[in-house]
């Protein structure tokens, strides 16, 4: 952030100290959400921001934490100017702290602009419509859930499941087909341990993609308000790229629990009445004041794709944050412990996932003319034969109708081989190849939500299966 | 002008202090920059102000206006097609101003001031004019915009003007000197009055079976669709919009995408009314206030939205006011209320949410219009459908209990029914409709007399089938008797065939009434004509053999209402003629 030190009114009024807040009496001309530089008695200087103002005293959040800070001898000095970043497309390669200074020993950033972090939101009629299919080699997303340019599409994740895995295997799989246009990766950790941010930056590297990331790092030791200014960093970061610089830019917010934890951090410190299981009543607007800078713009080249992580506590989507995140983002990939458990890599639940753009991505010209179709076949496949396991759990195979036994083997076969791919980047057409493969299972008529000329042309058995037909509907 | 100064800030609100003498609901302009805000509190010379825009980088002491107006809209021609945020402050317009974002402190009149009008007048010299009374029409698109009195005006035309006017000149000047233009504004939190309010009688055709058939909602009537993410409530709500056969819609994204906003602005021009064949965004009109836009302006969306869609009723036209989604609104509300450090009712709503909710759905309704020349009597209605996000899907939730109590259709979108791509994810077992003894004499009249009857029936099957489906649980499908297999059959012919209706198809998007009648019949015939045949000693399985599964599966995509009923006949036939096994 950028520190201007023109103006200086001092003051030596802190009042208390409470969690990340402190409160400084007797403020005049401050403003709301301008910085404060906060001078310890031994020299260290640290950031916060206004929060509340009222003429008894200003509320100040500390980005660094209130470690060290006293009544006494402590200095706050109003900068007068918002939270501010400076932004260049040198800033790639480069790595920096969750408010935006280099953290990797380099040289400073040479600004080609200032820009405020906490941007402004983007007027509707000006976004453009997102329609270049992504293709990220990843048959659980390209073929069922297809993510497209401007998209904001979240992974759920709980626990100990791949998210990590999957985030950078879409990183360095994702294309749009037959462009070579240049893109770039906004990285941002909130909250996360060494370990998970060092195997984004070795798959960084050893993909040669190192240097066109700009990364954030506010790891799991690292102060808990800065943790708010990460992503409205970030996104900063990528709006300068996408729009002054014409690049693709791919966001990942990594972990989103942890952005909302340090949320109701403030918020309980601030005492303001909880919402849902403690968070403020504001995150939804909070959250969408970061998810909703994604998109396109009229007349731009450039494009932001937001693919936010989260970890699902206890595996809960219901749970706050993915319950609010999934009302405001485009969709939503969800891992399974289940599926994990089976051996599914990625282990990706189709069921819940859902793509709410993918029809703008999809269809003749994008995919293939049968995308739609063969989707919404698998899964409705997939979910009858999903049922039909519990069903078996009570009454055992041999209580199903043949018809039903091939749904349960087709369940299964999606499963192992549709949805689990490994390292494999699969083109969308070997996608398709195996759903089909997969179609071929099962009888032809079973296949309602697919266009009947569809199956003429696409179904690995069809003429046979035609000519069949026509010879018992004649006797 | 009365002014005073900002004593405190925290977030969308603020307090100023010097207030005495203002109104509840004044709208004031703040700071230097001028941005609008409403007082929502006066407590001695304090007023408490919600701000339409962001308010970082204010200052106490800075100015606080007070405009002592309340927050009102522009009403007149250009509405339609038009797209505006929150505050009726047009977008396209902002972008010429500030660009791809919208910046702080920018205002523009909500109706074009250059844009000249053909107005044609309908009164003369000496007509003795009432509130509500048209005295001439604008050609919009191909839609008649009448000009109307405003409420509250009255008088005798001494001078009627005809030709091209903007929306501010005047054109009729009444005996007690009141100059009328095109335009008016009324306040949004004011329902605009009529003459009388009527029943519901008539049902708003939609185009989506589960919708007219199962659970209908009227003219005039109100309806919600609460779900879970996922669930479709915005695909619901877009495709009520589009296919609605109302003259007039008002599509108010609150606290929603940007980029689904988006899809109706590049969708809608492209698309065709079924029944006029005019672009649907000629009758469309917008109010975006995306979930990133300022929270003040979201709360107050909803009712800049309603007052725009009462305007066009009130010139005699039917309307549906779709909000996309009420529960952004009650955050909203949460929100405000929580920097007010009011006491919370129930999950932070304050608990006044009820009462606000209850007075916005009321408005909804069908009317004799306000206006007493002869010859110009009219009716018109507003619809009401609001889309309700309850947190984890829990409908025990304050905003989808608090609505249920006032609407008078409920469409219960699943999450389990979206998941396997069941769309439109209503269930019918929760599902709802107050309306059926209301329409029930315009079905009777206009498509079957045994609609209700057919209805019923099936109702009643699916109600079977969730028993069934536990027994099948517990003891798997072969216990169970041939007549109860049928049951099975047959729900799901009425799930698949019937109540599925794809959103993007472009056969079955849109369904008319009668077909959607004829291919319940279809069904029903089948199930009826299978316990015929099985009293007769025919098996289950003879008639699974026939292809009729396939023959039924094809109904979405005939072309019309005679096609389907075609079929009635062949399954007939079919079924009949099948000879007991030896």
């Amino acid at each position: 952030m950028k520190d201007s030190s023109l103006l200086t009114k001092e003051y030596r009024t802190i009042e208390y100290v409470s969690g990340p807040l402190i409160f400084v009496s007797g403020v005049l001309g401050a403003s709301y959400g301008e910085i404060v530089k906060i001078t310890l008695k031994d020299g260290e200087v640290r950031t916060g921001q206004v929060l509340d103002i009222s003429e008894e005293h200003a509320v100040v959040q500390v980005y660094e934490g209130t470690r060290g800070i006293d009544l006494v001898g402590t200095t706050a000095r109003f900068i007068g100017e918002p939270a501010r970043i400076t932004v260049s497309k040198d800033m790639l390669g480069r790595i920096f702290t969750g408010v935006g200074t280099p953290r990797d020993g380099g040289p400073e950033i040479i600004p080609e602009a200032v820009l405020d972090i906490a941007g402004e939101p983007i007027n509707p009629s000006a976004r453009d419509k997102p329609a270049d299919f992504i293709q990220t080699g990843m048959s659980a997303i390209d073929g069922l859930n297809t993510l497209v340019r401007g998209q904001k599409l979240p992974i759920f994740s709980g626990s100990g499941l791949p998210a990590s895995k999957l985030a950078a295997q879409i990183a360095r799989q994702a294309k749009v087909r037959g462009e070579g246009e240049e893109f770039a990766v906004v990285f941002v950790a909130m909250g996360i341990t060494h370990k998970e941010a060092s195997f984004f930056m070795q798959d960084f590297e050893r993909t040669g993609a190192l240097d066109r990331v700009v990364f954030f790092m506010n790891l799991a030791d690292d102060p808990t308000v800065e943790r708010l200014a990460a992503p409205r960093c970030g996104l900063t970061v990528a709006e300068h790229l996408a729009f002054a610089h014409d690049l693709h830019v791919l966001v990942i917010l990594t972990d989103m629990i942890n952005y909302c934890e340090a949320l109701r951090e403030i918020s309980t410190a601030r005492e303001e009445v909880p919402g849902r299981r403690g968070y403020p009543g504001y995150m939804y607007t909070d959250l969408a004041s970061i998810y909703e800078r994604a998109g396109r713009l009229k007349g731009k080249k450039g494009s932001i794709t937001q693919i936010p992580i989260l970890t699902m506590p206890d595996d809960d989507i219901t749970h706050p944050v993915p319950d609010l995140t999934g009302y405001i983002t485009e969709g939503q990939i969800v891992l399974s412990r289940d599926i994990f458990r089976r051996g599914g890599d990625p282990p990706v639940d189709a069921l819940p996932c859902l793509s709410r753009l993918m029809n703008l991505g999809i269809g003749p010209g994008k995919t293939r003319e049968d995308h739609r179709g063969v989707a919404d076949q698998l899964y409705a496949s997939y979910a009858y034969g999903r049922d039909l396991r519990r069903l078996v759990a009570i009454v055992g195979e041999e209580a199903l109708t043949d018809l039903d036994r091939k749904y349960l083997k087709f369940a299964d076969a999606f499963e192992r081989q549709f949805i689990t791919q490994g390292d494999e980047d699969r083109a969308i057409e070997t996608t398709f190849g195996i759903a089909w493969d997969l179609f071929s299972t099962l009888p032809v008529d079973e296949l309602k939500r697919i266009k009947r000329e569809h199956i003429a042309k696409y179904h690995p058995a069809a003429q046979e299966t035609a000519a069949q037909q026509e010879k018992s509907e004649g006797s | 002008m009365k002014s005073g100064t900002i004593s405190r800030i925290s977030g969308p609100v603020i307090v100023a202090k010097g207030m005495k003498g203002s109104k509840m609901y004044d709208v004031v302009k703040v700071g230097a920059e001028a941005l609008r805000g409403e007082i929502i509190r006066l407590e001695g010379d304090e007023a408490v102000i919600q701000v339409y825009e962001d308010t970082t980088g204010l200052t106490l002491g800075e100015a606080v206006e007070n405009t002592e107006t309340p927050l009102s809209v522009e009403l007149g021609p250009g509405l339609l097609s038009s797209i505006y945020d929150g505050v009726q402050r047009p977008l396209p317009v902002l972008k010429e101003m500030s660009g791809d974002f919208i910046g702080r402190g920018i205002t523009a009149p909500g109706l074009d001031r250059k844009k000249k009008w053909e107005f044609s007048p309908s009164v003369k010299k000496g007509d003795k004019l009432g509130p509500g009374d048209i005295i001439g029409t604008v050609k919009e698109f191909q839609f008649e915009h009448h000009i109307l009195v405003p409420p509250k005006v009255a008088g005798t035309v001494t001078e009627i003007r005809s030709g091209s006017f903007t929306v501010e000149e005047i054109v009729c000047v009444l005996d007690n000197a009141t100059k009328l233009s095109m335009m008016h504004t009324w306040p949004v939190r004011i329902p605009r009055p009529h003459t009388k309010k009527l029943d519901p009688l008539l049902p708003l055709i939609t185009g989506q079976r589960v919708f007219d058939c199962m659970f209908p909602v009227t003219k005039g009537g109100t309806a919600m669709i609460p779900g879970g993410f996922g669930t479709g409530k915005t695909v619901s709500e877009q495709t009520l919009a589009k296919w609605s056969d109302t003259q007039v819609v008002v599509y108010i994204g609150c606290g929603e995408r940007g980029n689904e906003m988006t899809d109706v602005l590049e969708e809608f021009p492209e698309l065709v009314d079924p029944r006029t064949k005019l672009p649907l965004i000629e009758r469309t009109i917008l109010i975006a206030n995306t979930s990133n836009m300022p929270v003040a302006a979201r709360e107050a969306s909803i009712y800049t939205g309603i007052t725009i869609a009462e305007y066009f009723r009130d010139m005699g036209y039917d309307v549906a006011l779709l909000a996309d989604s009420t529960s952004r609104w009650g955050e909203a509300l949460r929100e405000v209320s929580g920097r007010l450090e009011e006491m919370p009712g129930e999950e932070g709503y304050p608990a006044y949410l009820a009462t606000r909710l209850s007075a916005f759905y009321e408005r909804a309704g069908r009317v004799i219009c306000l206006g007493s020349r002869e010859g110009t009597e009219r009716t018109g209605s507003v619809t009401v459908v609001g889309a309700v996000s309850p947190p984890g899907g829990d409908f025990s939730e304050p905003i989808t209990q608090n609505t249920l109590r006032v609407v008078g259709t409920f469409w219960a979108l699943d999450t389990n029914l979206a998941y396997r791509r069941h769309f439109p994810s209503v269930n019918w077992i929760k599902s709802y409709s107050l309306y059926l003894d209301c329409i029930a004499e315009w079905y009777d009249k206009s498509i079957a007399h045994d609609w209700r009857e057919i209805r019923e029936k099936a109702m009643y099957l699916l109600q079977k089938e969730v028993e069934l489906q536990e027994i099948v649980q517990l003891v798997g499908p072969d216990a169970l008797p041939d007549s109860e297999k049928a049951i099975l059959e047959v729900t799901r012919m009425i799930r698949e065939d019937f109540l599925q209706q794809s959103a993007y198809s472009d056969t079955d998007s849109f369904c008319p009434v009668e077909k959607q009648y004829m291919m319940l019949k279809v069904i029903m015939t089948y199930y009826e004509q299978v316990n015929l045949a099985m009293n007769r000693g025919v098996s289950l399985r003879q008639v699974q053999a026939l292809p009729l599964r396939a023959t039924i599966g094809r109904m979405k995509e005939a072309a019309d209402a005679e096609a389907v009923r075609k079929m009635i006949d062949e399954v007939t036939a079919a079924v009949t003629r099948l000879e007991v096994e030896r």
